[in-house]
């Protein structure tokens, strides 16, 4: 089932790193020292052999490459297109510290696990019946690498999300120069050939379930519902037509379409990675100006650098050590007026006005502690659900992974966080007998 | 001032580099292109009674991004006619009065050799090369490497085309013999002038397993061919080295085997070639590959002192020896520059899995550059070849206060051997 408008604006969107051709991939993967305790594979939440599966295509055995990926990380194929690898295995490739770019192993691992997808190849068979089913909360990332490895334990799971999208952020959130919704939509498709997971759509916790109610109904459960809704800048203008979340935005162009041909020119407010991808996003959709409002200097941004280098090939300008004080305009935003502050974040007294008939709030998303609260005997630490090394929440039965226990990570730490949480799951229930 | 200027066996070129018999010196039009661009002498592709040759013909060893570095061939002599082949020959020569043009030969009976060699002397040939090394088609016809791994008929041919030329004699080697020597003496013995090797190696060059037959495929079979190019450089630099060190050995040589570049030119020459023929690399890249042969050379000659070709001739001859003149009681051992280690650790695991298991992780755990148990070391050098970084590791004498002392040394009761280094 695909969720996703054929005409979505997405689809405007090219691949930012195109995929390998074989001639390609066969020299990139040659290149490769097969290191002994290779870096790479430390820098890997999900603990991949990168040096064997690079091995692996250089020999032309695609098929085992593509399972000695996907036997470490079921998400392997998102998490090459996703991954910040400049910050993880490719920042900590060997060739950094010689006059030689290091191996492209983001690139090797699409190769690899695209060709798994074109040949609908599959590695793993469901395990015997347990007889005994887990409940997993929210269809993202988390909960499709806890329930494929549940089911390769043999226990029943059942997916439960609010919303008809299964992936999560996966699908609604990832910029898409790096990954399209209907790759995220086929991918889940691919986990859930495993057999044996249902998933229940629509189901709300609080509106129409309770959280008593899945308990009930199953032996133990996997919390990975995500993160909230953006938050807001409680300013003068904070209710402007055109002010809007940016996490809400791009979950609204990705399936579907939005209408940017009145836009003239676009304000991002924020310095993480969802301002970043937001601000390439607004370029890469035909917007003229595109400006990113940060209250702090440029090297103090949360976001990735080599992101943002890539958004300032693209166009985008940043309006540093601004912070806004209102929306302006009238029914409609028409600008963004800032107090200039020092290297300090300490007001200067100047202010500055952008024009800006739109507006994104990128700087962070609620946690959903009040929602997770009602579970009961659940603990929480700045908003997050406090889990310990195997992702076990306080509360006997309940685990928890993903966004709403590592605060907003990547993809690769919802998959690894998922996949321990299973096989402590497994543990637990074949202890309980 | 550095000459070039090469006389093998009484063949004299501009400069030592020679186009080995095979396809690049095919034809005329060929080998008057490959003397413009600067080669000094050309061995024309074997002439012999015209055969037809199968389609396809070659096949390449690759490995990891490096295509051909072995190469192997099914291709016969020359399949153009004979009047053809010494027209061109006597053209090239007409026209290029101060180059090499060797002819490579091979036919069967006496009166075939006796009237070959005329005609190519006719021709104008330079000199003349016995081709007793082909180890594909034509030794099941009796010739090629037939005749080269027989020392007796070897001997005889080459006494009758020595007989019947006026030009010199080279007698073109196969290395598909146990023992190199007595095959190079009996070139000598026969009266040749030189002799030239290596020819090419009996190979399958792969396996289509997809169809389950050898390669080259030819229709739906294959056969063994000749193996060249880069690959077989070594075997060919010991063959002319155990000719070059014997004391029996008095002819000189033409060095043949993977010389793709200047460097291994400079290899081919110090271990007693005194002109080298080139064939694989012109086949992958061309003549122009010649120019940078040239001036390396050249410049290897000037930084080291050599003014003359035959200066250079077998100077690293004598510092190959049999194991047992080998001074036991030399020690080395490896040394990590820890500035230019890069941590990828692939010495650790070769030393682990494939020497002598004294290369260890750092023990404070703050860094991967590895640490070398030097108590274990044995100077093996297995750690400096898969190092990736140049110059990162080196091999570093020791004085270990033992003298001098061989293996013969310590059989024949001289000398005391050091105590054996290491546990494992």
């Amino acid at each position: 089932m695909s969720t996703v408008d054929k005409e979505r604006t997405e689809a405007v969107f090219e691949d930012f790193k195109p995929a390998y051709s074989h001639g390609q991939a066969l020299s990139e993967a040659n290149r490769c020292l097969f290191c002994a305790d290779a870096p790479c594979i430390k820098a890997c939440p999900t603990g991949i052999d990168i040096p064997q599966f690079i091995r692996k295509i250089s020999t032309e055995n695609v098929k085992a490459s593509a399972k000695t990926i996907f036997d470490a990380n079921i998400l392997g194929m998102s998490c090459a297109r996703v991954c910040p690898v400049e910050t993880l295995c490719v920042g900590d490739c060997v060739y950094n510290h010689m006059d030689e770019p290091p191996i492209q192993i983001g690139k090797l691992q699409r190769y690899a696990t695209d060709i798994a997808y074109a040949e609908d190849w599959r590695f793993f068979r469901a395990g015997a019946d347990t007889g005994k089913s887990v409940a997993l909360v929210g269809a993202g990332p988390a909960s499709l690498a806890c329930a494929h490895e549940l089911r390769r334990h043999g226990h029943a799971c059942t997916i439960y999300d609010k919303r008809a999208v299964v992936g999560g952020l996966n699908t609604t959130g990832v910029a898409p120069y790096k990954m399209r919704a209907e790759r995220s939509e086929a991918e889940a498709a691919w986990i859930l050939g495993i057999g044996g997971i249902e998933i229940e759509y629509g189901v709300e916790i609080g509106a129409n379930k309770s959280w008593d109610a899945l308990l009930e109904a199953h032996d133990a459960m996997f919390v990975g519902v995500g993160l909230g809704p953006d938050h807001w800048l409680d300013v003068p203008g904070r209710d402007l037509e055109g002010v809007v979340g940016a996490v809400d935005f791009i979950e609204r162009f990705k399936p579907g379409t939005v209408e940017l041909a009145a836009v003239k020119s676009a304000v991002v407010v924020g310095g993480g990675n969802t301002a970043i991808d937001a601000v390439r996003e607004l370029v890469g959709l035909g917007i003229p100006s595109v400006t990113m409002v940060y209250r702090g200097v440029e090297d103090k941004m949360s976001g990735y650098a080599h992101e943002w280098n890539a958004a300032k090939q693209e166009g985008v300008v940043a309006s540093f050590r601004s912070q806004p004080l209102a929306f302006e305009g009238e029914g409609h935003v028409t600008g963004v007026r800032c107090a200039v502050l020092d290297d300090a974040k300490q007001p200067t007294g100047l202010q500055r006005v952008i024009a800006a008939d739109l507006v994104l709030l990128a700087i962070g998303q609620a946690k959903l502690e009040g929602l997770l609260a009602e579970l009961g005997g659940v603990t929480f630490e700045r908003g997050r659900v406090v889990v310990d090394e195997a992702q076990a929440t306080t509360r006997k039965g309940v685990w928890a992974g993903g966004d709403c226990a590592n605060g907003g990570k990547e993809v690769v730490n919802a998959a690894d966080e998922g996949k321990r949480a299973a096989q402590a799951i497994d543990a637990f229930l074949k202890g309980a007998g | 001032m550095v000459s070039l200027k090469t006389n093998c066996g009484g063949i004299e070129s501009p400069n030592p580099f020679w186009l080995a018999s095979a396809p690049p010196a095919n034809s005329g039009e060929q080998v008057q292109r490959a003397f413009d661009l600067g080669w000094g002498g050309a061995v024309w592709k074997t002439l012999g009674t015209p055969i037809r040759n199968v389609s396809s013909r070659f096949g390449g060893l690759h490995y990891r991004n490096e295509r051909a570095i072995g190469f192997n061939n099914i291709e016969l002599i020359t399949d153009r006619p004979l009047e053809v082949n010494f027209k061109e020959i006597y053209d090239t020569k007409k026209k290029y009065p101060k180059h090499a043009v060797v002819v490579s030969l091979m036919v069967e009976t006496r009166e075939e050799w006796k009237d070959i060699i005329k005609r190519s002397v006719d021709a104008g040939a330079d000199g003349l090369e016995l081709n007793f090394g082909c180890p594909h088609g034509m030794c099941e016809r009796g010739m090629g490497s037939a005749v080269g791994q027989e020392p007796r008929v070897n001997e005889e041919i080459t006494s009758w085309a020595v007989e019947y030329s006026s030009v010199p004699v080279l007698v073109k080697l196969t290395p598909n013999v146990g023992d190199i020597l007595p095959h190079g003496l009996a070139a000598q013995k026969g009266g040749g002038h030189g002799v030239s090797l290596i020819n090419t190696i009996k190979s399958i060059i792969g396996v289509d397993i997809d169809n389950f037959v050898p390669m080259p495929v030819v229709a739906n079979k294959s056969t063994n061919g000749g193996y060249c190019g880069q690959a077989v450089r070594p075997i060919a630099l010991h063959m002319v080295a155990q000719l070059a060190r014997s004391p029996e050995f008095k002819i000189p040589i033409s060095g043949i085997g993977g010389v793709a570049t200047w460097r291994d030119a400079v290899e081919f020459i110090l271990l007693g070639s005194s002109s080298v023929q080139v064939c694989t690399e012109v086949m992958l890249r061309g003549y122009r590959v010649i120019d940078d042969m040239v001036e390396g050379l050249e410049e290897y000659m000037r930084s080291h002192g050599f003014s003359t070709i035959d200066a250079m001739v077998g100077k690293a001859v004598p510092g190959y020896s049999e194991w047992g003149e080998l001074d036991m009681n030399y020690e080395s051992i490896a040394k990590i520059d820890s500035d230019k280690c890069i941590g990828c650790q692939l010495c650790m695991v070769a030393c682990h899995d494939g020497a002598h298991q004294c290369i260890h992780p750092d023990a404070s755990g703050t860094t991967r550059v590895p640490v070398i148990d030097e108590s274990e070391c044995v100077g093996c050098n297995l750690c400096q070849i898969v190092c990736p970084v140049p110059d990162c590791i080196s091999m570093v004498e020791v004085d270990n206060g033992h003298a001098p002392a061989s293996w013969n040394q310590h059989l024949a009761g001289e000398g005391t051997l050091r105590p054996k280094k290491g546990s494992h």
